[in-house]
């Protein structure tokens, strides 16, 4: 079976739902995100971190009214790795059904 | 990892892709609600310009300085209280999914409906200092029908639609001037019913 397509960095649950909320929005900031996947800030933190090392993601940081502000959004090669990884997980499941 | 378990992976993925991008707090009991508003509003309208006589000659002209002053503040009364209505129960709804209010969804979703919005309203406010009393009923349609298609890309697929029907029904009063109070009742108070209970039976 081929599972060139299938990406480590994703095996982590976290790393797959933050890429997947960066692919269905232009961008997303902390706050939000750990709202959403009802993370804890270290936990997030460090898988923010993995992605954007990864160059999956883009990291842009500012303030407002004097609090830090940080919004996160999808590379190119950040969207074409979830779509592949998503794409291995199907051959996966196609694979089990045979 | 197992097929279950991929499968569930997967479609946990998708949930969470949905909920990130689609406010869907809005309840649709609350259009249910305003609607009937928009009726009983529409009822005190006609009360007031033709009286209770049944199909008679009208008591009053809508330009009469009295009978504007008091459609604007019934009008206003009826917007207010959809408005509240609206947030009221689209926050119940948000704690009973887990979703706060105030995310980045609904922020872009008021954002987009808002110039629309803004736009009517200062129009509509234009053509009242003007006095072309004819054109604020087909505007505020029309206008209303703009936000609502803007703000749809950000929850139910319904809300297009609705957005659509009260832009034609808006050009159709442009139409035929002088029946403006019919097209509110058919765009404010039916169409939100109907597209209240469509979206309260599919997703509630």
């Amino acid at each position: 079976m081929d599972l060139s397509l299938y990406n480590k960095v994703f095996e982590n649950r976290l790393r797959l739902q933050i890429m997947g909320v960066l692919l269905a929005n232009e961008d997303y900031d902390f706050s939000s995100l750990k709202e959403l996947l009802e993370a804890t800030d270290g936990n997030l933190a460090s898988n923010l971190k993995t992605l954007e090392k990864e160059g999956y993601i883009t990291v842009e940081k500012s303030f407002v009214d004097r609090k830090p502000h940080t919004r996160y959004r999808k590379t190119t090669k950040g969207q074409k790795a979830f779509a592949d990884h998503l794409t291995a997980l199907e051959n996966l499941i196609k694979q089990q059904y045979k | 990892m197992d097929q279950k378990d991929l499968i569930k992976e997967i479609g946990h993925i998708r949930s969470i892709m949905e909920k990130s991008s689609k406010f869907l707090s809005i309840s649709g009991l609350s259009g249910v609600l305003i609607g009937m508003y928009a009726l009983l509003g529409a009822f005190f309208a006609y009360q007031k310009v033709y009286g209770l006589g049944g199909f008679t000659y009208r008591n009053h002209y809508v330009t009469d300085e009295g009978v504007v002053v008091y459609l604007a503040i019934l009008a206003l009364l009826v917007l207010a209280l959809s408005l509240g209505t609206s947030v009221l129960m689209a926050k119940r709804k948000a704690k009973r999914l887990k979703q706060a209010i105030w995310n980045p969804t609904s922020k872009a979703m008021l954002a987009a409906m808002a110039f629309p919005l803004l736009t009517g309203g200062l129009l509509t406010m234009i053509f009242v200092c003007k006095g072309y009393f004819a054109l604020i009923a087909a505007t505020l349609l029309i206008f209303y029908g703009l936000a609502l298609a803007a703000g749809s890309v950000y929850t139910f697929k319904e809300v297009r639609w609705l957005g659509i029907l009260e832009i034609t029904l808006g050009l159709l009063a442009l139409l035929f001037p002088g029946y403006g109070l019919w097209f509110w009742v058919v765009g404010f108070g039916l169409l939100h019913i109907v597209y209240g209970f469509i979206v309260y039976k599919k997703y509630e």
